[in-house]
């Protein structure tokens, strides 16, 4: 088991190499650059802010420079923010980011959850066809659309929660509402799934037949089978919080990492960019290797080598 | 409908469990009564469909309902109808008095749990024992089913044993709480033969030990004659013939229970013989033909047997038949 967590970490290091080389090259083939703008730089003074920013060199040598730099934990200077390096930019943002996701993903399990064992277990009642119905909603409506709504409705008509804005916990409820409300509908549908298979199955009827009450039957001998796929959508799920948060930060102007995201690809803010990158590629890949680590601890029959 | 006899454990009576299909009803089991008797082993044996397994899985109210609807019947244990009893008393029943084993124990044992956690829930639920007391009792019913190391297999999980293990645990599960009937449903249909004689072996070692009864159902007629005191034939989700095991052998009444008889292939047989088989196919439950349900593969139906569906009649004290042209010679 170590053994096996030691191998997947190890693997992680060409794929990040990977992913950085691919951001860099991405992002250099992208027309324009950090100095294009309406108003027009002497080329003397963009000399000067090239040679700062090392974008004078060939690009190899930057390439390896900046792997150097990465390797020391230096992800560069911002060209958009000059007195603001990208570690500080990240560092102020992306715990709002995390905050947002880990109430959005909280809240998409709970309810996700909770709706879909509910759909199986009361399968085709009317509790059923409620939370698929509910479900299918959470699925169609796009954060865009929810969000103001619910800021329409819970800020402006109830004056319950903020609108917008950062503070205290009463800031992160309707963004986290709003961006957990789609995996919150594909984790209930997928729990329904899950949990029917497992309702039908041999086992459930030899705890029957046993004398266990259901409750016990429900939760000891149901839930774990059953929530197998939702475990293996977590990789997937996280990674769509991350992007997800971006509008979502737009929507309620929280100063997390997704708006400096937008900004930094329109402003060809380089550094800034694969810094992002770079971060959201290593979160999703530690979290799926946790989401694989969870799998095999809940499904006995996986062996690591 | 006679009443149960006092050694009696459990009384099916008029049995009917029926399933709501796609515009039809499904008649699974259709007016099933049978008694099991204290120690004994009852084979109920029939082909694939014919209801002996639902019938079984409907005693135990197993059987998830809706779809399945029970218009009439009672099962009597211990004065009491299991089928109206709360859903709470008759957990107290399953897994304690009446147990169960099932054809697959690869499906039947929950992959995701340890021996250990499964074995020990029952003693845990319905004896309350202290999870250190349950452990002890379970290790020593793994030994007595024949699992070496029992002490160190008990936290393995279901996929780590082979199949005769599997069943050995399955039978270890149900038997932790001595329950009165053990049913078994096609207990070694799954697996190989060799270890078929093994488990049947246990089965009828642990029965006599337990003094518990056993009520075993199979489509295998060879693991019937070694196995059962008295054998019901079910067709069309209808007993046609109960007897003891040598009226059933020797003096078989039933056309059906005579093709069955007939095409089970004998050691003494005389060779280049082919098998017999009984023509056409068992009646699709959705759709029974009108009379004897056996009529149309039945080569002795005479007009009678289209028209009405034949009762049970008593031919000796132990042997009935539901026949109208049965006792005659063939």
């Amino acid at each position: 088991m170590i053994g096996y967590i030691l191998r997947r970490l190890r693997g992680l290091v060409p794929t990040t190499l990977v992913i950085v080389a691919a951001s860099f090259a991405l992002v250099r083939l992208a027309p324009g650059s950090p100095f294009t703008s309406e108003k027009e730089i002497p080329p003397q003074i963009r000399r000067q802010l090239e040679a700062r920013y090392g974008f004078d060199r060939p690009l190899p040598e930057q390439f390896l420079r900046y792997v150097g730099h990465l390797l020391r934990g230096d992800l560069g200077l911002s060209t958009k923010y000059p007195q603001r390096s990208v570690n500080e930019i990240i560092a102020d943002g992306f715990p709002v980011t995390l905050t947002l996701a880990g109430v959005a993903l909280v809240w998409a399990l709970l309810v996700g959850i909770t709706a879909g064992v509910i759909g199986a277990i009361r399968r085709n009642t009317i509790w059923d066809h409620a939370a698929m119905a509910a479900a299918l909603v959470g699925i169609s409506v796009p954060s865009f659309v929810l969000g103001p709504l619910l800021v329409l409705v819970v800020s402006l008509r109830w004056q319950l929660l903020p609108p917008a804005g950062w503070g205290d916990w009463r800031h992160v409820i309707l963004p986290g509402l709003t961006l957990g409300t789609l995996s919150a509908a594909a984790i209930a549908r997928l729990t329904r799934g899950g949990m029917l298979e497992v309702v039908q199955s041999d086992f459930i009827r030899t705890a029957r037949a046993k004398g266990l009450s259901e409750r016990l039957v429900v939760w000891r001998h149901m839930l774990r089978g059953g929530l197998l796929p939702v475990v293996s959508y977590l990789g997937p799920a996280i990674a769509g919080l991350l992007t997800g948060s971006v509008v979502v930060e737009k929507i309620f102007n929280l100063p997390g990492i997704g708006p400096y995201f937008v900004d930094a690809a329109f402003n060809r803010d380089y550094f800034l960019v694969m810094g992002i990158v770079l971060l959201d590629a290593l979160f999703l890949l530690v979290m799926n290797l946790a989401v694989d680590i969870v799998y095999g601890l809940l499904d006995p029959r996986i062996r690591y080598r | 409908m006679t009443r149960p006899a006092t050694d009696t454990v459990l009384a099916v009576r008029d049995l009917r469990t029926f399933f709501h299909g796609e515009g039809h009803v499904v008649k699974a089991v259709d007016g099933v009564s049978f008694d099991v008797r204290r120690g004994e082993t009852l084979a109920i044996v029939g082909e694939s469909g014919s209801g002996k397994s639902v019938a079984c899985l409907s005693a135990l109210r197993l059987v998830p309902s809706p779809p399945a609807f029970h218009p009439s019947g009672e099962v009597l244990h211990g004065g009491r109808d299991l089928l109206v009893m709360p859903e709470r008393e008759i957990e107290r029943l399953r897994g304690d008095r009446l147990a169960m084993i099932f054809q697959d124990p690869l499906s039947a044992l929950n992959p995701y749990l340890t021996v250990a956690r499964q074995l020990t829930e029952v003693l845990e639920v319905h004896r309350s024992a202290s999870p250190a007391a349950a452990r002890r009792e379970a290790i020593s019913m793994l030994e007595r089913v024949g699992i070496a190391d029992a002490a160190h297999r008990i936290d393995h999980h279901p996929h780590q044993f082979s199949g005769g293990m599997r069943q050995r645990v399955m039978i270890a599960m149900a038997l932790l709480c001595r329950p009165e009937v053990l049913f078994a449903d096609e207990p070694t249909t799954a697996l190989d033969v060799t270890i078929q004689a093994q488990i049947l072996a246990l089965v009828a070692e642990l029965r006599r030990e337990l003094g518990m009864a056993v009520v075993l159902v199979t489509h295998d007629l060879g693991v019937v004659a070694g196995a059962a005191d008295r054998v019901a034939v079910m067709y069309a989700g209808r007993i046609v013939e109960e007897g003891t095991v040598e009226e059933i052998f020797a003096r078989p009444l039933h056309p059906y229970t005579r093709g069955l008889l007939a095409s089970t292939p004998q050691i003494d047989m005389p060779d280049r013989g082919l098998l017999a088989a009984i023509p056409g196919l068992p009646p699709d439950p959705a759709h029974l033909p009108v009379g004897c349900p056996f009529q149309p593969r039945c080569d002795r139906a005479v007009d009678r047997c289209r028209q009405a569906s034949p009762q049970m009649a008593v031919f000796t004290t132990s042997h009935r038949v539901a026949c109208l042209e049965a006792g005659e010679a063939p």
